[in-house]
């Protein structure tokens, strides 16, 4: 069966999809993703949905199911680089993702999450967060 | 207004939501919308779509595309002769489900579109029909 | 209407097109609606020769049906001709009186040639004028309809204009709203601003409403559902311009904006956005 791969660098495990799924492939990634913070401590979990053309309330759902038990396991996910078409859909279709981090890039969400590890622990809460330490 | 153009796919199995969604765009894209409109009825499509394969038990979509004097049209019909809606008005609320957790479908669909037209009787099956318009 | 009936009228446009367009022209000269400030009179003479050409070979055909085929040249020489007089800048009455003035000059002549028969001048003028009616209104719809596309370009112009997104500083942007806020308007709003978050890589974006000058519960709506999809894309929005009035309202209404950011000022929003930024304005040293 196919799947989403799964990257680690570091502790953070990297997720770049970039394939439109059908529901079973994304319910796959959930499971896998969940094993895997598991397997290896994982801090981190960054979601890049950049080439994503399309997130319907599936999808949507998907991403939100993820935030929410990476946090259980006290990792921190962050969804990277959603296309302003889809955001726009997103939001008119009833979704607004409040339960999950966001950055615009890899980059910013590299940087959002060194924050949080720098912090000593996942951030609680919701939204993006400019908060340095001291 | 004249249809130019019809087509039928089978809305059966989660592959064929891809195949759906894929469809949709590609018609988007001939009848010229913007990225944005495209994003819309892809999306809208997708969620009908899945409720097709899910309460529906399987069924097809008929793909128009409208042509009138000062617009293009993007009309899609899903039909299943499934359990049937006893009370679309109140599956029309967001939130509200009998499977398991997905809500917003309906509702989505319809904040996606400019036309929306539900038929639907328990027994009966369901018919749902949107249109875009550019 | 039986053929044979219309083609009286056919057959008078025929043998005596000559003398019904000068009187026809004259007529048109002598009356105000037709506007000889933004017409000139050779042209006006054309387009009158022209039509009333059209308007003997439409006839021939015998229908009255002037959306049918043999209308068509009819209609699209009037079509123009609407068109062309909604841009210059005559009224619908004033388009539709070229067609209606030829009425006059067709009834005298109905009357000349019919004679004494009664019952055909009653009968052929009644054709005549349901004829001229059709038509007439047909130039007004035409005339609406170009006048309907110029107002919608108009109001896409003004749609964009009115919603620049201005870069206040590295990575905050400013999104100054003026006017009433409503979902088509929202959608420009949104697609403008998430472009600019796109192209700035802009995490702060600080929307201004003072230039709003309601905020309901569909405004607010609005303005919550850009801040969401600002927020999808990594960037927080902070509104700011809120009026005492406006705060009464959001209290009144029960909205919900706990999950914004909302400053009074746009300053105000400024240096909670440069705090966020980890940026700081600093008095330079004096020069000496």
């Amino acid at each position: 069966m196919e799947r989403i791969p799964i990257l680690k660098m570091g502790p953070v495990l990297l997720v770049s999809i970039q394939v439109d799924m059908h529901d079973q492939l994304a319910l796959t990634l959930q499971d896998d993703l969940t094993d895997r913070i598991v397997k290896t401590h994982a801090r981190s979990v960054l979601i890049d949905i950049s080439s994503l053309e399309v997130v319907d309330s599936f999808i949507g759902r998907m991403l939100g199911n993820i935030a929410a038990m990476s946090r259980v396991l006290d990792a921190e996910t962050v969804v990277v680089g959603m296309r302003p078409a889809v955001a726009i859909t997103l939001v008119e279709l009833g979704m607004s993702l409040s339960g999950v981090r966001t950055a615009l890039n890899v980059e910013r969400a590299m940087e959002m999450l060194q924050v949080a590890s720098a912090n000593g622990h996942a951030a609680m809460g919701e939204g993006t967060d400019d908060r340095r330490p001291d | 207004m004249t249809v130019a153009r019809t087509e039928k796919l089978p809305v059966q199995t989660s592959e064929d939501i891809v195949k759906v969604r894929q469809a949709v765009r590609a018609w988007a894209v001939q009848l010229g919308f913007s990225l944005v409109d495209q994003t819309k009825i892809v999306t809208a499509a997708s969620e009908l779509a899945r409720n097709t394969v899910i309460y529906g038990g399987g069924g097809t979509v008929e793909l128009e595309s409208l042509l009138e004097p000062r617009r293009r049209g993007l009309r899609l019909t899903f039909a299943d002769q499934g359990a049937g809606i006893a009370n679309t008005e109140q599956a029309l609320k967001d939130g509200f489900t009998t499977g398991n957790g997905l809500g917003l479908g309906l509702g989505g669909a319809k904040r996606l579109s400019n036309e929306f037209e539900i038929h639907s009787q328990p027994g009966a099956g369901t018919t749902v029909r949107i249109t875009r318009w550019t | 209407m039986s053929p044979e009936r219309k083609s009286r009228i056919a057959e008078l446009l025929d043998q005596h097109e000559k003398e019904l367009l000068a009187s026809w022209i004259d007529r048109q000269l002598q009356s105000v609606s037709t506007r000889r400030d933004l017409i000139d009179e050779t042209e006006l003479r054309e387009q009158s020769r022209q039509l009333l050409r059209l308007l003997g070979e439409a006839a021939v055909s015998g229908t009255d049906d002037i959306q049918g085929s043999a209308w068509e040249p009819v209609r699209e020489v009037l079509g123009a001709m609407s068109r062309s007089r909604a841009r210059l800048g005559f009224t619908p009455s004033e388009t539709a009186m070229f067609v209606l003035s030829l009425k006059e000059p067709l009834f005298t002549l109905l009357r000349q040639q019919l004679g004494s028969d009664a019952r055909a001048i009653a009968e052929e003028t009644w054709n005549a004028t349901v004829l001229l009616d059709r038509l007439g209104l047909y130039t007004t719809e035409v005339y609406q309809k170009g006048r309907e596309e110029i107002i919608v370009r108009q109001q896409q112009d003004a749609l964009e204009l009115s919603t620049p997104v201005v870069q206040l500083w590295d990575g905050i942007l400013g999104l100054p709203l003026i006017g009433t806020l409503d979902s088509a308007r929202t959608q420009v709003v949104m697609e403008s601003l998430l472009q600019r978050i796109v192209d700035t890589g802009a995490r702060i974006a600080i929307i201004d409403i003072t230039g709003v000058p309601t905020v309901d519960t569909l405004v607010a709506q609005h303005l919550l559902k850009t801040v969401a999809a600002a927020r999808l894309m990594g960037a927080d929005c902070i509104i700011s311009g809120i009026r005492p009035q406006i705060a009464q309202t959001v209290v009144h209404l029960g909205l919900d904006l706990t999950t914004v950011i909302t400053k009074a000022t746009l300053a105000d929003a400024f240096a909670v956005a440069l705090q966020r930024a980890g940026l700081a304005v600093v008095r330079a040293a004096a020069p000496r």
